[in-house]
């Protein structure tokens, strides 16, 4: 039987109960919490730049699990699938990091020669008082490139607040790059990470409708665009959390509008280019995205159709970071015909989960920062056929014999725009309706793997010389 | 990051001061494999949330089952004013999720840097009787050592804490190192059919490696219990398996010392001749001869050795990854007639040079050694060296790939394959494996690049 912390009781929501969802706290102490901490949510939103120095300071491990783990491409340079870190040993920690910190900089700049450097700081430097911005002007007056520390503590708030460390270092940058050849139609695409490729696939849409794609904050991102993505028009934001700091902040310095907007799924991926067009005002723009748009779809439905009728009705949860994608999930299954039964987030916000609830059927379990047992619990529960999430969900759907489907940062298939649809109901498609399952299900009785040395035959026929001697127990009948 | 190379490796290269794509991982992913093999054991690693979810990320990757690890979940005010309070909360709510039977701490960085101390808050637990599973703590800073040694700490924490003195019984205690669930589970196979009595300790050949389940485990089942972990401190011996581990800071160790438990100390059975070593010990210990079909396992692996000793025999290999492994395969590719041309490792116990060297003493002068290094620095080293091919773990992959020779992919982690936790290092049917894996990729590498292409050898 699996329980629902106390503390947690009003982070899950059944649809049975008044709806209050009690999110944005920090996590419960000793819940397996599917969150990460500051630091990753800074590493995420910033590690895409590519022609950065992303030098993690701390302990080897915030940078050893962050090296290379994400699916995010670059057309140029791929200095951010490297892994640097100052890899802090104990006399650093009694007499502090800096040296250590200034050292490596100046190091790595000077073989590397990236455009910018981003410098992390983990947990404990929040403990030993290095004073990193200050390491960080010196290195950076010297070198003669920005040099941005990120204020990433893993601790000192939620995965959201090292979104926003991220978007201030962002921040610093902007604006000082030249505008000149920008003109009025063109805008900056925020909060794609370009994952497969999806940052392109994005920006080729955008072009089609006539627009210039000044900077891809970050996807495929490079400092000198970042630097002049003050001169764009607009700023297209995707995804709830991460990059909104930044558009909030570019419209309060440089009053540059943003909208908010979802790649997922047929239905937002459209609104999202009419939403833009909209924003321009502009009618031949807005008939260049109704043909692309009547293209793309026209390209994809034949075959989204025929995947469908082999989902029909399956039931679906999705557990996502940010709430926009959930959203996006929840409507992509109904063009697939099925049904969401849970969702959740781990950085919803009160807003998002009203949202969800309405967006969602009557009886949808919504979850804010859960774990994997309350996972399995509801999988179970509701007779979950499809689980969409990232590789720490994983193994709760495959252990329980159900389909999976990564929406996270480390896959390698592009989901976003139309083609990102079509690969998203081939992967569910896929999974859903793998045979393996029926294997599973028919298996006589579950194979405990008991310790080979403690008898697991349990058949009463074993040879071991530690056989325990059990009478056959019934077999199980097939399920 | 302040390698200790040989050689060919530039001045300007060992003065990087930071690491570049390490070849290690963190302390707390050590004592956290080696808890998870401990039956109805779950772990809380005291100190921020990221740490927790980040090492389950990774192995998850690795192993590929549910891998739960809660954190004490340190906020702001926890830094400033002490751990305590959310270290009984944690064992707590752990508890009432779980109804563990261990419980496993511990602590990472940021706990350590404040000056945590585990063993005094739990002094403070509430006699409440809730949080009644005993309960084992280890100091795990990053800052010092690498997961190995996390992994190493963790089981002799294990047994300090709750093995029992007593009169010596039948059964041996097995120490390995960190090393793959199929290794495990191969293991206690030729233990067992010495028909020798035996606790092995960690065994996470279950819990990290185990079928589908028909409903949810709070716990995944399998592992050693933890009666047998008291009951190591009645065993008529310790069998540990180690080269670099401190011959005083094991578990066996302090077994010998504190429970009087005699100690084996054995290199990890990889390839011909330390696996006789371990075949000979379990011979002296329990007075049979070696099981048949293992010894006929031997004679197949031999007869096969000879059928392709001409594949491999005068080629080249870079070795990376943890130290104990990193020898183990050194010295079998060696027994091969492959060289291991660089040994490449980010641990730093300092005694990754000497063992290989000693190990291997006619080639000792062809080999590079490169301990408390990262992957750029044994890059470098690879690079002038030009072996033949890579034996390492996925990480090991760019660089494989940068130098078009193929990859065999050993050890931990393993994230681009699927058979990371059934991947066999250990014995003559390790051996097979690996020999079969490793004349296969050369053979093809040969028929890939021909421009014949013929379809027999
Ligand atoms: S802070 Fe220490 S324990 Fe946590 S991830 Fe970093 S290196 Fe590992
Ligand atoms: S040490 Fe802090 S910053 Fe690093 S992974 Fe752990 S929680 Fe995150």
């Amino acid at each position: 039987m699996i329980n629902i912390l106390q503390e947690r009781e009003r982070q899950v929501n059944c649809g049975t109960e008044p709806f209050r969802m009690d999110c944005d706290k920090h996590s419960a102490a000793g819940s397996v919490s599917q969150r990460a901490c500051v630091f990753c949510g800074s590493r995420v939103v910033l590690y895409p730049v590519a022609d950065a120095l992303h030098l993690v300071h701390g302990p080897i491990g915030c940078a050893a699990y962050t090296w290379d783990i994400r699916g995010s491409l670059s057309s140029g340079p791929e200095l951010h699938r490297m892994s640097f870190s100052t890899d802090l040993r104990e006399m650093d920690v009694i007499f502090g990091g800096e040296k250590r910190l200034y050292g490596a900089l100046t190091d790595l700049i000077g073989i590397y020669r990236p455009k910018a450097a981003f410098v992390y700081s983990t947990c404990i430097v929040g403990v030993i008082g290095d004073d990193v911005a200050a390491v960080c002007k010196r290195v950076g007056a010297e070198q003669q490139i920005p040099v941005l520390a990120v204020h990433s503590e893993g601790f000192k708030g939620t995965k959201k607040d090292g979104y926003q460390a991220a978007c201030s270092a962002l921040g610093e940058l902007v604006g000082t790059g030249p505008t000149r050849d920008i003109g009025p139609r063109s805008l900056n695409v925020l909060g794609d990470f370009n994952i497969a490729g999806e940052t392109w696939a994005i920006r080729r849409y955008y072009e089609r409708m006539g627009l210039q794609v000044v900077a891809t904050v970050t996807g495929d991102g490079r400092v000198d665009d970042i630097r002049r993505a003050h001169g764009a028009a607009l700023n297209v934001v995707q995804c709830s959390g991460a990059m909104t700091h930044l558009a909030r902040a570019m419209k309060d310095k440089y009053g540059i509008p943003f909208l908010r907007v979802s790649y997922f799924g047929i239905e937002d991926m459209s609104k999202a280019l009419y939403d833009v067009a909209d924003h321009f005002r502009d009618a031949a723009m807005m008939e260049r995205a109704r043909i692309m748009v009547r293209e793309e779809v026209t390209r994809i439905l034949p075959e989204i159709r025929r995947l469908r009728s082999g989902l029909e009705g399956k039931r679906a949860a999705v557990y996502t970071g940010g709430a926009f994608k959930a959203f996006s999930l929840v409507r992509s299954l109904r063009t697939l015909g099925m049904k969401t039964v849970l969702a959740g987030t781990q950085t919803g916000n009160a807003d998002d989960y009203q949202a969800l609830r309405e967006l969602c059927d009557d009886d949808t379990v919504l979850v804010d920062d859960t774990n994997p047992l309350e996972l399995a619990k509801f999988i179970q529960e509701r007779g979950v056929e499809l689980l969409i999430g990232g590789v720490k969900e994983r193994p709760v759907a495959y252990k329980l014999g159900v389909g999976f489907c990564d929406h996270n940062h480390e896959r390698k298939t592009c989901l976003a725009g139309f083609e990102g649809m079509l690969n998203f109901a081939r992967e569910v498609h896929a999974t859903v309706t793998s045979p393996v399952w029926k294997l599973i299900r028919s298996s006589r009785r579950e194979t405990t793997a008991a310790p080979l040395d403690q008898c697991g035959h349990d058949c009463g026929r074993c040879t071991l010389p530690m056989c325990c001697g059990a009478p056959v127990p019934p077999a199980n009948a097939v399920i | 990051m302040s390698a200790d190379c040989e050689a060919a490796v530039t001045p300007a290269a060992l003065e990087v001061a930071a690491t570049r794509n390490a070849c290690k991982l963190c302390t707390p992913l050590g004592a956290c494999v080696a808890f998870a093999g401990v039956e109805g054991s779950r772990t809380v690693l005291h100190g921020s949330q990221g740490c927790a979810t980040y090492i389950r990320r990774y192995m998850i990757s690795h192993f590929k089952e549910p891998i739960d690890i809660a954190s004490s979940s340190f906020a702001e005010e926890t830094t400033i004013f002490g751990g305590r309070d959310n270290l009984l909360k944690s064992l707590a709510n752990v508890t009432r999720q779980y109804h563990p039977a261990m419980i496993g701490i511990a602590t990472t960085c940021l706990a350590e840097t404040i000056g945590e101390d585990p063993a005094m808050h739990l002094r403070g637990l509430p006699d409440d009787g809730l949080v009644s599973a005993p309960i084992v703590h280890v100091s795990t800073p990053s800052y010092c050592g690498s997961h190995a040694d996390g992994y190493v700490a963790a089981v002799r924490a294990m047994v300090a804490q709750l093995a029992e003195r007593g009169s010596p019984a039948e059964h041996v205690n097995l120490f390995a190192p960190m090393c793959s669930p199929a290794d495990l589970r191969y293991l206690k196979e030729i233990v067992r059919e010495f028909q020798l009595p035996h606790t092995l300790l960690p065994d996470y050949s279950e819990t990290l490696d185990g079928t589908t389940w028909r409903e949810y485990h709070l716990i995944p089942p399998g592992g050693t219990k933890v009666d047998d972990i008291r009951r190591t401190g009645s065993a008529r011996a310790s069998i540990e398996f180690t080269h670099v581990a401190s011959a005083s800071e094991t578990g066996a160790a302090w077994l010998e010392e504190a429970c009087s438990v005699p100690r084996h100390r054995l290199s990890p059975p990889i390839g011909v001749r330390k696996t006789d070593e371990l075949f000979h010990t379990l011979e002296s210990i329990t007075g049979r001869c070696t099981p048949a079909p293992h010894a006929a396992e031997r004679g197949r692996l031999l007869d096969s050795l000879v059928d392709g000793h001409k594949y491999v025999s005068g080629r080249r290999a870079a070795v990376v990854g943890d130290e104990d492994l990193v020898i183990g395969l050194a010295v079998f590719l060696a027994e091969l007639g492959i060289t291991p041309v660089v040994c490449g490792s980010g641990g730093s116990s300092g005694r990754l040079r000497t063992a290989v060297k000693s190990e291997i003493p006619d080639k000792a002068a062809e080999i590079a050694v490169c301990q408390a290094s990262d992957y750029l620095e044994i890059e470098e080293e690879v690079r002038s060296r030009r072996p033949d091919l890579i034996v390492g773990s996925s990480k090991a992959y760019g660089l494989a790939r940068k130098l078009n020779v193929p990859l065999i992919r050993v050890g931990f982690p393993i994230h681009d394959r699927i058979d990371g936790n059934r991947t066999l290092h250990f014995g003559y049917r390790g051996a097979q494996q690996l020999f079969d894996r490793i004349a296969n990729a050369l053979i093809e590498s040969k028929q890939d690049s021909s421009t014949v292409g013929y379809a027999y050898m």
